[in-house]
C-alpha cells in the first residue's frame, strides 16, 4: 500500500510538472505580452524598459526555470488588468467554486445512483427504461442549454429561483448557501449525474452475474442480505473512482454555467480573463485546475486503495 | 441403501435471442445415502446446469425449468424444521417446487455447493472468516461470536494452518488450494447431507488435486454426507466415485457402478471417453484416440440420438427414434438403442 | 424473440421437432459473404430499436449538413430587419415564411441551424480523423514496441488525460483566435490520447491472446502483422469510439461558440446561435432554445448509434446469448 501511494504520488508530480512546461511555453504562444500592457502610441523605447523590467528579454530557458521555481511557491504573477497577484484572486473566487461543484454533485449522487441500482437490478424493467433514458439525456443535453432553459422556466416564468448571482447566509460563523445555488449546481450536475446512472448500472449488472454473487446465493442467503453485503458493496469500489474524477470535473468545468449565471468562482474569472486577454491570469487558472483535478486523482487513487483489499494488502 | 435425492426427467431451456435452447432434457439419476456420485460429461453437456436447476441458481431469464421433480428425502434425525417441515415425516420435497424461503433454507443447510474457481467465486472484499460466517449466521441463527469460533473450527477442520490469522483474511492472499479449502469449509459449514462439487479441481495442480479429492472423501465419511462430484476427468472419476452418470448433450447417457463403467460400458459414447483416456503401460496404440465431431447444438435438436453423427455405430433406426434409458445389467441404465456391453472387453485402468 | 412453435414435450422430456434438420446447426451459423452481413445487421437492426432510431437521427443530420442549400427555405445569412424578432411559426405573431421564427437581426432560424450542422459535423468528423489517424499510428507503435517508448507514450497520454479538459480548449481557444480550422486542429490534437489509449489497449489485448506469436512463429513480417491481422481486429473499437469522441466535439464546440470562441459570429452554427439567443433570452426564448435541441437531436441520436455499433461491431458480442 506505502508503495502504491508513493508510486500514485511521484506520477502526480510528474503531471504536475509536465503541466508547468505546457501552460508556459503556451504563453509563448500568445505573442509579447508587453504590447498588451501599453497603449498603441507606446516608443518602442518604452516597450523595451517595459520587457526588460518584467523580464521578457532574458533567454527562454532562464524565463522557464524562474517560471517554474515561482510557480512551486504559488507565484504566478500579477493580473495585468486587476494588478493583484494572480493566486489572490484564485483563492478569493475558490469557495463560490467549490459550494457550485459540491451541490452539483451531491444532487448527480442522490439521483445518479439510486436510478442505476434501480435500472441495474432490473433490467429491462420500466424503470431500467426511464434511468437509461434519463442517463442518455444527461449526457446529450449541453449543460449551457439547459441551464437558458432552467432559468426561463424557473427564474422569469415561475419566479421561484434567481437567474443570476451568488447569495449566501452565516450561521455561527459558517458560510452557507441558499437557493441561488439551485438551478446553477442542477445544470451542472447533469452530465455527472448521466455519467453515474449508466456507470452504477453497468457495475450492477456486471457484479450480478459474478461467480461469487453465486457463491452467496448457493450459500442461502437472503436475497436482499446478498444485494446488500455482495453487489452492493463491490459496486461501490469502482463508483469512488468515476465519483472523484467527476469531482475534479465539475470543479473545472463550471466556466459556461458560472459565466450564464454570474457566479462569481473560477470558471466566471477564466472567461473575464479571456475575455481581457490577461494571459498571466489565465495561465495561473490553468495550472490550479490541473492541480486540483490531479489532486483530486491521487485522493481517489488512495481511497480505492484503502477501500479493496486487493490493492491494500499488496 | 436409502435415497437422499431423485431426480425425475429435469428439462431446463434457456430462452435466448437466437432460439431456445434445451440445455436438459430429460435428466433423471438418484443418489444414495453416504455415496460419491461421479457425473461426468465435455462441457456444455449440461452437468452444472443440472446441479444449478436443483437449487434455482440460473439465472431467469433465460433459463426455465419445465418439467421434471427433484426429491429430497431428508434424514429422519433431522431436526425437524417447524416452518418448512421438509424432514417431519421423512416425506419427500420437491425442490423444484420450493418457494424463495424454502429453496434458502436447502442451500447451503441441506445441500452445500464447491464451486470450480475458488478465486472467482469467494468475494474479494470480504474476509474468509465472514463468508463463512455468513452462513452459520443466517442457518443456525447464530450470534457473530459463535460463528467466529465455529467458523475457526472448521478452518481448522478443513486443515487451513493458522486459522486464527487466516480468519481475517481475504481470498487473494491464499494459495489455490487454500481457497478451494476455504470453499469446501463454506460448503460444509451448516452440515449439509449433500455436497455439490463442481469441478472443484480443475484450476489446481495434480498434488494439490489429490488433496482436495481426499479431504472432500474424508469429510464425507466423517460426517455422514453424501457426494455429487462434476468433472470431465474420468480419472477423477475411477478413484474416488461409487457410480458414475455420462451425460451427453443434456441427458444422462449412461448410469452405472464405477467398475461397471470402466469394465463393461453399455453406451458408444462411454467407450470412446475410454478410449480417449491415457492408460498406463499400454504399448501398441501410442495415439490417443480423440472423438470426432463437436456435440450438437442445443438450439434445434433434432428428435433423435443427440450422439449419432459422432458414433461409429450409427445404424437407420438411431436417426429416427429418441433411445430410452434401459438397465441393461443391476443397476446400470444405458440410453442406446443397442447392447454393447460386453461386446467391447476395455483392459482394466490400473 | 424467436419462439420455435413446431416443438413439444414428450414424456420424457425430450423434444420432437417436425422438421429434420441436420443439427449440426454451428456450421450454418458460421456464413459469411456479403448478404450474410447486410441480413445480419437488417437483424440486429429489427432487435434493437434504440440503434435504429440512433441510425436514422444520425442520417437526418448528415443529410441536412449535405443539402443545406436545397433545403433551407431562406438564405442564413441574410438579414430582414423588417421580420426581426419573429416568434416561431405556431405563435399569433408568427409567419409560415420563417417556420422557427427568426433572430435578433431577422435570419431565419430554421435555415441556420440546418447549415448550423455543416459546422458541427466539419468538426466533429475532421476533428475525429485527425485524432484517429494520429491516435491509431502512435497507439500501434507504443503498444507494438512496448519498453521504455510505451512507458514513455503512455505517461504522456496519461498526463494528458489527467488534465481539466474544458480549462485547456478554452485557453487553447483563446490563444489560437477563432476560426474553424483552429477548432479542428484544438479538438484533433487534444482528442489523440483517447485513441492511442484504446488502440494500444487493443494491441495489448491481442498481443496477450497470442495469435500475433503465432503469425510471427509463422514468419509474418511485422507490418504484415499489423496491418492484415491487428488493424482488422482494431476497427470495431475504434469506429465506436469515434461515434463517441464526435458527439464529445459537437458538444464541445458549441460550447466555444457559446463563449464566442469558435467560428466567427457572423457564421450560423448553433454555438454561435446560443450566444446570441442567451442574451434575448427572456423577451425571445426560441432564438436560444431551437439550436439547443438541435445539438440534443445529434447528440442523442450518435450515442443511441455509438450503443449500438459497440455491440454490433464486436465480433466476441455477435453470437452472444442475451
Amino acid at each position: 500500500m506505502q508503495r502504491y501511494i508513493f508510486s500514485r504520488l511521484i506520477q502526480s508530480v510528474c503531471i504536475l510538472f509536465g503541466v508547468l512546461s505546457i501552460v508556459f511555453f503556451m504563453m509563448q504562444m500568445t505573442g509579447d505580452p508587453v504590447s498588451l500592457l501599453l497603449s498603441r502610441h507606446a516608443t518602442p523605447q518604452e516597450v523595451e524598459a517595459l520587457r526588460e523590467e518584467l523580464g521578457f528579454n532574458r533567454p527562454i530557458a532562464i524565463q522557464f526555470t524562474s517560471f517554474i521555481s515561482k510557480a512551486i511557491v504559488g507565484d504566478f504573477g500579477k493580473s495585468f488588468r486587476h494588478q493583484l497577484p494572480a493566486m489572490d484572486l484564485i483563492l478569493e473566487r475558490l469557495p463560490a467554486t467549490v459550494e457550485l461543484a459540491s451541490t452539483a454533485l451531491l444532487i448527480s449522487l442522490i439521483l445518479g445512483i439510486p436510478l442505476g441500482l434501480i435500472s441495474g437490478s432490473n433490467p429491462g424493467s420500466f424503470w431500467d427504461l426511464m434511468s437509461r433514458g434519463t442517463g442518455l439525456l444527461g449526457q446529450t443535453i449541453p449543460n449551457f442549454w439547459l441551464a437558458l432553459i432552467l432559468i426561463l422556466v424557473f427564474s422569469v416564468n415561475l419566479g421561484w429561483f434567481p437567474s443570476f448571482g451568488r447569495d449566501t447566509w452565516t450561521f455561527m460563523g459558517m458560510t452557507l448557501p441558499t437557493r441561488s445555488v439551485i438551478l446553477p449546481a442542477f445544470s451542472l450536475s447533469l452530465f455527472t449525474m448521466g455519467q453515474l446512472i449508466r456507470f452504477t448500472r453497468s457495475a450492477v449488472l456486471e457484479i450480478r452475474s459474478e461467480d461469487y454473487v453465486r457463491t452467496a446465493y448457493s450459500k442461502g442467503i437472503a436475497d436482499r442480505k446478498v444485494y446488500i453485503r455482495h453487489i452492493l458493496r463491490n459496486a461501490s469500489i469502482p463508483l469512488i473512482s468515476i465519483v472523484g474524477v467527476q469531482f475534479g470535473y465539475l470543479l473545472s468545468g463550471s466556466i459556461y454555467i458560472e459565466t450564464i449565471f454570474s457566479w462569481p468562482g473560477l470558471g466566471n474569472l477564466l472567461a473575464e480573463s479571456i475575455g481581457n486577454r490577461d494571459f498571466a491570469l489565465v495561465q495561473a487558472i490553468a495550472f490550479f485546475s490541473s492541480f486540483v483535478v490531479v489532486a483530486l486523482n491521487l485522493l481517489t487513487d488512495i481511497a480505492y486503495g484503502l477501500a479493496d483489499p486487493r490493492i491494500r494488502y499488496e | 441403501m436409502r435415497k437422499i435425492l431423485e431426480v425425475k426427467d429435469l428439462v431446463t431451456r434457456f430462452y435466448t435471442f437466437d432460439g431456445v435452447v434445451h440445455a436438459l432434457s430429460g435428466v433423471s439419476f438418484d443418489l444414495y445415502k453416504g455415496e460419491t456420485l461421479g457425473i461426468v460429461g465435455e462441457s456444455g453437456s449440461g452437468k452444472s446446469v443440472t446441479m444449478m436447476s436443483l437449487l434455482h441458481l440460473l439465472p431467469s431469464p433465460p433459463a426455465k425449468i419445465e418439467n421434471g421433480q427433484a426429491l429430497y428425502y431428508g434424514d429422519a434425525d433431522d431436526k425437524p424444521d417447524t416452518n418448512n417441515k421438509p424432514d417431519a415425516d421423512n416425506k419427500p420435497i420437491d425442490l423444484l417446487k420450493l418457494n424463495k424461503s424454502g429453496i434458502r433454507k436447502i442451500r447451503g443447510g441441506k445441500i452445500g455447493f464447491i464451486f470450480q474457481d475458488a478465486l472467482s467465486a469467494l468475494n474479494p472484499v470480504m474476509t474468509i472468516g465472514r463468508q463463512i460466517g455468513e452462513t452459520l449466521i443466517e442457518h443456525l441463527g447464530m450470534s457473530v461470536q459463535q460463528a467466529k469460533t465455529r467458523t475457526i473450527e472448521m478452518l481448522e477442520y478443513v486443515g487451513i494452518p493458522e486459522p486464527q490469522r487466516r480468519f481475517s483474511s481475504y481470498p487473494h492472499q491464499f494459495s489455490g488450494g487454500m481457497r478451494q479449502r476455504t470453499m469446501i469449509a463454506l460448503a460444509i459449514a451448516c452440515n449439509p447431507k449433500i455436497i455439490i462439487a463442481d469441478e472443484p479441481t480443475t484450476a489446481l495442480d495434480v498434488t494439490v488435486q489429490a488433496q482436495i479429492i481426499e479431504l472432500v472423501q474424508r469429510l464425507k465419511k466423517e460426517m455422514n454426507m453424501s457426494v455429487i462430484w462434476i468433472t470431465h476427468d474420468l480419472g477423477v472419476v475411477a478413484g474416488m466415485a461409487d457410480r458414475v452418470v455420462v451425460m451427453y448433450a443434456g441427458a444422462p447417457v449412461e448410469i452405472a457402478p464405477v467398475d461397471e463403467l470402466y469394465y463393461n460400458p453399455g453406451h458408444p459414447y462411454t467407450i470412446k471417453l475410454l478410449g480417449a483416456l491415457p492408460k498406463i503401460g499400454e504399448k501398441e496404440s501410442l495415439r490417443l484416440e480423440s472423438i470426432d465431431g463437436t456435440p450438437p447444438d442445443l438450439l434445434s435438436p433434432p428428435a433423435h440420438c443427440q450422439f449419432a453423427w459422432r458414433c461409429s455405430h450409427v445404424q437407420e433406426k438411431c436417426w429416427k427414434i429418441v433411445p430410452e434409458q434401459k438397465e441393461i445389467s443391476s443397476g446400470h441404465y444405458a440410453a442406446c438403442l443397442f447392447d454393447f456391453a460386453d461386446k467391447t472387453p476395455i483392459p482394466p485402468l490400473m | 424473440m424467436v419462439k420455435r412453435e413446431n416443438m413439444d414435450t414428450n414424456s420424457t422430456g425430450s423434444t420432437v421437432s417436425n422438421q429434420m434438420t441436420t443439427g449440426l446447426a454451428v456450421d450454418e451459423k458460421q456464413e459469411t459473404g456479403f448478404w450474410h452481413f447486410v441480413k445480419y445487421i437488417g437483424k440486429l437492426l429489427a432487435r434493437d430499436r434504440a440503434g435504429t432510431i440512433g441510425l436514422v437521427m444520425f442520417v437526418i443530420v448528415v443529410m441536412s449538413a449535405i443539402f443545406a442549400p436545397w433545403i433551407s427555405p431562406h438564405d442564413p445569412m441574410k438579414q430582414n430587419l423588417r421580420y426581426a424578432k419573429k416568434p416561431p411559426a405556431w405563435y399569433q405573431e408568427g409567419t409560415i415564411q420563417y417556420p422557427l421564427g427568426t433572430d435578433n437581426l431577422g435570419r431565419d432560424i430554421c435555415s441556420r441551424i440546418i447549415y448550423g450542422s455543416r459546422v458541427s459535423l466539419t468538426v466533429g468528423f475532421f476533428g475525429v480523423l485527425i485524432a484517429s489517424s494520429f491516435g491509431i499510428v502512435i497507439g500501434l507503435f507504443s503498444g507494438y514496441k512496448g519498453g521504455r517508448v510505451d512507458n514513455i507514450i503512455m505517461g504522456g497520454v496519461n498526463m494528458i488525460l489527467a488534465l481539466p479538459y474544458l480549462v485547456f480548449v478554452v485557453f487553447i481557444a483563446a490563444i489560437l483566435g477563432s476560426s474553424l480550422l483552429n477548432v479542428i486542429l484544438i479538438f484533433g490534437f487534444t482528442d489523440i490520447p483517447i485513441f492511442v489509449r484504446i488502440t494500444r489497449g487493443e494491441v495489448i489485448k491481442m498481443r496477450a491472446s497470442g495469435f500475433v506469436e503465432s503469425a510471427q512463429s509463422i514468419g509474418a513480417t511485422s507490418n504484415r502483422i499489423i496491418f492484415s491481422h491487428i488493424l482488422p481486429n482494431l476497427i470495431g473499437p475504434i469506429v465506436t469510439i469515434a461515434t463517441f469522441e464526435m458527439s464529445a466535439m459537437i458538444f464541445y464546440e458549441a460550447g466555444l461558440g457559446f463563449l464566442g470562441l469558435s467560428v466567427p459570429p457572423s457564421v450560423p452554427s448553433w454555438g454561435n446561435m446560443l450566444a446570441i439567443g442567451r442574451k434575448y433570452l427572456v423577451s425571445y426564448p426560441w432564438i436560444a432554445t431551437f439550436p439547443g435541441l438541435a445539438i440534443v437531436f445529434t447528440g442523442l441520436g450518435m450515442n443511441l448509434l455509438g450503443d449500438w455499433l459497440r455491440d454490433v461491431l464486436d465480433p466476441r458480442m455477435r453470437r452472444i446469448k442475451k
